[in-house]
């Protein structure tokens, strides 16, 4: 008989005040029992609508039922025939919007935490139940990866496990993309991310740091080297600014520099020589994700008051609602449908203020909310000392700026067939960021995954 | 990891290194930089090509010891090697097409200055290097850059080589005197590229700066490294590190400059403090 408990089984958390004075993973994990109790909420549906959400297809009713069986290494088994990253997965895939928004348990009450089952199962097997990775026979084809971030760690570990010997290049001193420079360690904590790294080497990945590709080496240096195609990972990394005055004084940021300093960098680590400003008063600007982690990170730096400020109101947020919530916990103070048009500083160059103009929604735009419409003369300071910019980014322009016959649209996103993910020059592939913009993981590792099938069919063919 | 082949001191606050990074030898081109991490703790901090050899597969970086991570880095010998050196970085400068320039040098800027000289000779231009330093003592690369010019111009703040003042003085000098200049470069502190920029814009000749602002990445990633040109805001590491001088806000970038001056100043102390430690326990 399955569980009919009408919410999902809570997830133990750290208390928000006292979580919010440290670096460590906010979300502690299911214990055995409670990922049993959960496991027994599912129906096992025929249909699996569940795996129509799911952008790797993970078989999700078989894990699960597998989790209510005890086996937990086959559970594991199902779920890394599709997916390379559960640990990474489990924990930062908006599950709200893919597999968990599919499931018919959520039409009445509480879908299954399919994220938080996913999450155990891939804990469990980090847990001293590791197996060696295995290599596959070598299939004498070599493929070079650029970019080391899900996309391009995805489509690494597909080409690998078909025998491929791959090169991953990392612009950075350490491969992991935005789940190492981006994502907080609260949210996802980096030996997860280095283990899951380990583990694509074991299977034969060769992963090199240090290398920008586009400067060190070109796409047709790589290609003269003797890879047979390459997969361009490169993601969104160049950060947007509003072009408001104040933007050049000291203590305004992009997200990417203040989550960099603190994440790769590990500036709230006594031991480590990196700088940064340790603010007392902070506005954090956007109302995406990264805007949550920076001013999340910045209250575990000891800041006193955070403030989101949004231009919209708290339903247009592209934030998670968990990441919201969690955000409001700690202490977050969120300043809704407020428009920064100037930054304020000192004789000394420093921050000292954000001013705002109140916004009202006005009739939807192309993206379909309601466009926000400044009150005029409703303008305001806030005191702050630090800035920090979470308004977006832009694909990085290293790659095609530096490779003929490379096209992107007016975004910047390199175009490729939807299909195969093949960019405008032969042999060369791309996905993530640097075609879709700014999205999510699991959608990067998705195209990680279509662009290691394209590359297979595509070298194949050569040698019919 | 990159091992070091030689290490010179140039005076006491200044030292070059031969690093063997074969991949950025063969790609550098003048004007270029590098990024390097002295060990797992260190900070990313970029540095200047101030030469490279493609077939020997080697970088030559000149640094002045201003904070912890110079420190660090100066502390390394022949063998040592330096645990992650990311290159060439930015755009390399254009130097084509000039007839008549002045190259200006300061301080630890010489280092990368007289390189920018031997490239503008060799591609035919007349080039007269001036090269400022608080006094004669700390005076590097003498021979080096007179043999990269026509004409090399020593000039100290003390007057203790017996030409006193600053590299603006001597450009003046050389400009009031007909020197006619089609092009400046000037490289070194902020300050010093401010007023020879005030200058050259007085006589309407071009001048071309370089910036070594605070970097993470160097590849446009985190926004650190950003300046304004012409209202513009601009990244020094994709974008630059060159740039128009007569569009750089430059007091913008001396404020910035300065963002973790408190925090430096407290790391260098306490390195400095440990070293002493170290050498009294030897």
């Amino acid at each position: 008989m399955p569980n009919m408990e009408p919410k999902k089984t809570p997830m133990p958390e750290q208390a928000p005040d006292v979580r919010n004075k440290n670096f460590k993973e906010v979300a502690l994990g299911y214990t055995a029992e409670m990922a049993l109790e959960e496991a027994k909420r599912c129906l096992h549906c025929k249909t699996a609508p569940c795996m129509n959400g799911c952008p790797v297809n993970v078989h999700i009713p078989d894990f699960i039922q597998s989790i209510v069986n005890g086996d937990l290494e086959k559970a594991h088994d199902i779920i890394t025939a599709t997916n390379a990253l559960p640990a990474i997965c489990g924990r930062v895939c908006p599950q709200e919007n893919q597999c968990e928004s599919k499931c018919v348990r959520g039409i009445k009450n509480e879908p299954v935490a399919i994220g938080r089952l996913e999450r155990y199962v891939a804990d469990w097997y980090m847990d001293g139940h590791e197996k060696k990775a295995e290599r596959a026979a070598s299939n004498g084809h070599k493929v070079a990866v650029v970019g080391s971030g899900p996309a391009g760690l995805t489509c690494a570990g597909d080409l690998a496990a078909r025998g491929y010997s791959v090169t991953v290049y990392e612009a950075l001193h350490a491969a992991g993309g935005v789940l190492m420079y981006g994502i907080p360690e609260f949210r996802l904590p980096k030996a997860i991310v280095q283990k899951e790294v380990e583990h694509l080497v074991e299977a034969g990945v060769e992963v090199k740091p240090d290398m920008v590709i586009g400067k060190v080496l070109s796409i047709d240096d790589l290609l003269e080297m003797g890879y047979e195609a390459i997969f361009v990972g490169t993601g969104a990394g160049l950060p947007r600014f509003m072009n408001i005055p104040g933007e050049g004084l000291v203590g305004v940021y992009s997200a990417n520099e203040f989550l960099t300093r603190i994440n790769l960098m590990k500036a709230y680590l006594q031991e480590y020589d990196t700088p940064i400003i340790r603010p007392k008063n902070v506005a954090v600007v956007g109302g995406g994700n990264v805007a949550m982690d920076a001013a999340r990170s910045a209250l575990r730096l000891g800041a006193e008051h955070v403030y989101i400020v949004y231009r919209r109101a708290e339903e247009q947020m592209p934030a998670r609602r968990e990441e919201i919530h969690h955000a409001k916990e700690e202490g977050v103070i969120f300043k809704l449908l407020n428009n920064p048009v100037a930054i304020h500083g000192d004789e000394n160059g420093r921050v000292t203020s954000i001013e705002c103009v109140e916004m009202e929604l006005g009739e939807p735009d192309a993206s379909g909310r309601r466009r926000p419409v400044e009150k005029e003369g409703s303008n305001f300071e806030i005191p702050v000392d630090c800035v920090i910019m979470a308004i977006g980014n832009s694909p990085n322009p290293l790659i095609r700026s530096t490779t003929e016959g490379l096209e992107a649209n007016n975004h910047g996103c390199l175009i490729v067939n939807e299909e195969t993910l093949q960019t405008t020059r032969d042999a060369v592939y791309a996905g993530g960021d640097t075609v879709t913009g700014a999205a999510t993981v699991i959608l990067a590792m998705g195209e990680g995954k279509k662009a290691a099938a394209s590359i297979h069919e595509y070298i194949s063919s050569r040698y019919q | 990891m990159f091992p070091i082949l030689e290490k010179r001191r140039l005076n006491d606050s200044m030292t070059l290194m031969v690093v063997e990074a074969p991949f950025i030898a063969k790609k550098a081109k003048a004007g270029q930089f590098i990024i390097l991490r002295v060990n797992e703790f260190g900070e990313r901090i970029p540095l200047t090509i101030a030469d490279y050899d493609g077939e020997k597969g080697t970088v030559t970086i000149i640094f002045q010891k201003v904070g912890k991570t110079t420190l660090l880095l100066d502390t390394l010998n022949v063998g040592d090697c330096i645990l992650d050196f990311i290159g060439p970085l930015g755009k390399p400068s254009e130097l084509e097409g000039h007839k008549r320039v002045a190259v200006i040098g300061g301080g630890a800027g010489c280092a990368i200055a007289y390189p920018q000289a031997k490239s503008l000779h060799a591609l035919g231009a007349k080039v007269d290097m001036i090269a400022g330093f608080r006094n004669k003592d700390i005076v590097i690369l003498e021979d080096e850059m007179r043999a990269a010019c026509d004409n090399l111009i020593v000039m100290t703040d003390d007057g203790s080589n017996g030409n006193k003042g600053f590299v603006t003085d001597a450009l003046k000098k050389q400009i009031e005197a007909g020197a006619n200049y089609d092009l400046v470069v000037a490289i070194g502190p902020l300050i010093m590229m401010k007023v020879v920029c005030d200058l050259t814009k007085q006589y309407n000749i071009k001048t071309i700066i370089s910036m070594n602002p605070i970097m993470i990445d160097g590849t446009g990633m985190c926004g650190g490294c950003r300046l304004t040109v012409g209202g513009k805001t601009k990244f020094a590491c994709v974008d630059g590190p060159d740039f128009d001088g007569h569009e750089v806000d430059f007091d913008e970038a001396m404020l910035r400059l300065r963002t973790y001056r408190e925090q430096e100043s407290e790391q260098t102390r306490e390195f400095n403090c440990r070293l002493m430690e170290g050498a009294k326990n030897a």
